[in-house]
C-alpha cells in the first residue's frame, strides 16, 4: 500500500489545468502543422495559418489558446494499492479552483443548469474515476469547450443500421454542426454499450491521441474511412470552406445488447486539450 | 478582398463588403454575450436606453478570460452567435452595424442583415490569444456582475475578420463550401 496525500493530487490538477489550457498536445500540434501545409485552398489555408500563429502566441505569452477555457474534465485512474490521505474529489476541485485562479482561466460553469449562478471558481470538475491495479495516481484534465460540446448528438440505432448507420449519423452530425464547434473538429466516436456508456465512450476516445489508431484493424479502417468522410464535406477551417474539416476520428466501443446499436459523437475543435500526470 | 474599417460604421462603408471578404476592424468595438443581451432586451423593454451609442456599433459576442497583471485582456475569441439569434435582429433595426461571433446565424438575423445593410463578421472560433493580441484597451461599461459575460468596451486595433454574411445576401457558410467542392470536381 503507497500513500499518496490529496495535497500532492490538488497541485496536480492545478497544474494540468494551465497546461493543458496554454499548450496544446504534441498529435493535435502535429496534425495542425501537417493539414496548414497540405490544405489547397486558398481562405482555409490561411485560416489554419492563423489558427497556428495563435497557438504560439498562446505558448509565448502564456496565454489561454481559447477564451472558452472549458469545464475541467477529471479522468482519474487509481491504482488499488494506493491509499488517499484526505478526500480525492475534495482535492480535484480544490485543484481546479487553484489552477483556474491562478492561471487566470476563465470561470465557466453555474451551479444550477436552469438557474444559473457563476460558482466563481469553476468548480465543480466533472471526475470520471477508473479503479486499476498497481499503486499509481494517473490524472488527466481534459478542459471542454462547449461550442464544440453543444454539436455533440447521440442515437440509439437499429442493429440493423450497421457501419452504414454509423457513417450517416456522423456525416449528418458534422453536417448539422457546420461552423459551429471550431473546426477543424476532432471527432471522438462511441459505439456500443448503453444509452450511458455510450456518451462515455464518446468522451473517452476523445482523450486518446488522433495518431494512435484503434487497436482493431476493423475499427482503425473505420476511423480512416470516416476521417477521409467528414472531409470531403468541404466545411473546411472554420466553416469557410475547404479540405480540412477534421484533424481526427477516433471511435471506442464496448458491448452491447442484442436489440441496440448505441452510437454518440462527441465534438471537440481545434482546441483539443488534455494533459496528464502520474503520481 | 481585405477592408480597412474603422467604427462606428455606416450602411455605406459596409456596402462594398462580400461574403468571403476579409475586413481589419479598428475603433471600438462593444463586448455581449448571452446574459447581457437578455439585458438588453429587459432595458428596451422597460423603453430605456442601451448602455452604448448603438448607431453604427460593432457588437463582439465574446467571454474573455481574466486579464493577468499589466495585461489589457485575455484570451478573447468569439463565442457561437446562433445563441444571439432571437436578439440580433432587434439590434439591427435600431442601427446596430456590425456583429461579430462564430458560426451559423438564422434567416430571421439575415434577413436583418440585409434589411439595414449591416454585416456579420467572424472572428477566429478558438484563436483567443490571437483575437487578444489586437485588442488596445478595455472598459467594464456594465454589468459587471456578469463576469465575463459583462459588457465591455474595446479599442482594437486591425482585428482580423472574415465577412460571412454581407448586405446583399451573400453567406459564407453556404458559398464558401460549395465553392470549394466545385473547384475540386
Amino acid at each position: 500500500m503507497r500513500t499518496i496525500q490529496a495535497t500532492e493530487i490538488t497541485a496536480a490538477v492545478s497544474r494540468l489545468c494551465i497546461r493543458a489550457n496554454t499548450q496544446l498536445p504534441d498529435d493535435i500540434v502535429s496534425a495542425l502543422d501537417r493539414r496548414r501545409k497540405q490544405e489547397p485552398w486558398p481562405l482555409a489555408k490561411e485560416t489554419l495559418g492563423l489558427l497556428w500563429e495563435n497557438m504560439e502566441l498562446a505558448c509565448a505569452k502564456n496565454l489561454p489558446i481559447c477564451q472558452d477555457t472549458g469545464m475541467a474534465c477529471v479522468f482519474v485512474s487509481l491504482g488499488q494499492d494506493v491509499h488517499i490521505e484526505g478526500n480525492l474529489e475534495d482535492a480535484i476541485h480544490a485543484g481546479v479552483r487553484k489552477g483556474y485562479g491562478e492561471g487566470y482561466l476563465r470561470n465557466s460553469i453555474v451551479a444550477d443548469p436552469l438557474r444559473r449562478t457563476n460558482t466563481g471558481d469553476n468548480t465543480p470538475a466533472s471526475i470520471t474515476l477508473h479503479l486499476i491495479s498497481g499503486d499509481t495516481l494517473s490524472i488527466t484534465v481534459a478542459p471542454k469547450g462547449f461550442g464544440s460540446e453543444n454539436m455533440s448528438r447521440l442515437a440509439m440505432l437499429r442493429p440493423a443500421d450497421g457501419v452504414q448507420g454509423i457513417r450517416d449519423f456522423v456525416l449528418e452530425t458534422v453536417r448539422l454542426a457546420g461552423p459551429n464547434p471550431c473546426p477543424p473538429i476532432v471527432l471522438g466516436v462511441g459505439i456500443g454499450g448503453s444509452f450511458d456508456k455510450v456518451a462515455y465512450l464518446s468522451k473517452k476516445a476523445l482523450l486518446r491521441p488522433i495518431d494512435v489508431p484503434h487497436a482493431d484493424p476493423f475499427y482503425a479502417q473505420l476511423e480512416t474511412e470516416l476521417l477521409t468522410a467528414v472531409n470531403d464535406l468541404g466545411i473546411g477551417p472554420q466553416g469557410f470552406g475547404g479540405q480540412t474539416t477534421a484533424l481526427g476520428v477516433s471511435i471506442e466501443t464496448a458491448p452491447t445488447h442484442v436489440a441496440g446499436l448505441p452510437v454518440a459523437i462527441n465534438i471537440s475543435c481545434h482546441v483539443t486539450r488534455r494533459a496528464t500526470e502520474i503520481l | 478582398m481585405q477592408h480597412i474599417l474603422n467604427t462606428p460604421v455606416t450602411r455605406e462603408m459596409l456596402a462594398p463588403l462580400v461574403a468571403g471578404d476579409t475586413v481589419l476592424l479598428s475603433g471600438v468595438v462593444y463586448t455581449a454575450r448571452d446574459a447581457a443581451h437578455q439585458r438588453m432586451m429587459e432595458l428596451l423593454d422597460r423603453g430605456e436606453a442601451l448602455p452604448f451609442p448603438v448607431e453604427g456599433s460593432a457588437l463582439y459576442y465574446v467571454g474573455p478570460t481574466p486579464e493577468r497583471p499589466n495585461e489589457v485582456i485575455g484570451s478573447a475569441g468569439p463565442t457561437t452567435s446562433g445563441r444571439m439569434d432571437s436578439y440580433s435582429p432587434r439590434l439591427l433595426d435600431m442601427g446596430q452595424s456590425i456583429m461579430i461571433g462564430k458560426g451559423a446565424r438564422n434567416h430571421d438575423v439575415c434577413d436583418a442583415v440585409v434589411r439595414n445593410g449591416a454585416v456579420y463578421l467572424a472572428a477566429l472560433g478558438g484563436a483567443g490569444a490571437l483575437m487578444a493580441d489586437s485588442v488596445e484597451s478595455l472598459e467594464i461599461i456594465c454589468w459587471e456582475d456578469l463576469g465575463c459575460e459583462a459588457v465591455r468596451r474595446l479599442t482594437v486595433k486591425n482585428f482580423p475578420l472574415t465577412v460571412i454574411l454581407d448586405s446583399h445576401g451573400g453567406n459564407l457558410y453556404q458559398s464558401g463550401p460549395q465553392n470549394y467542392l466545385s473547384a475540386i470536381k
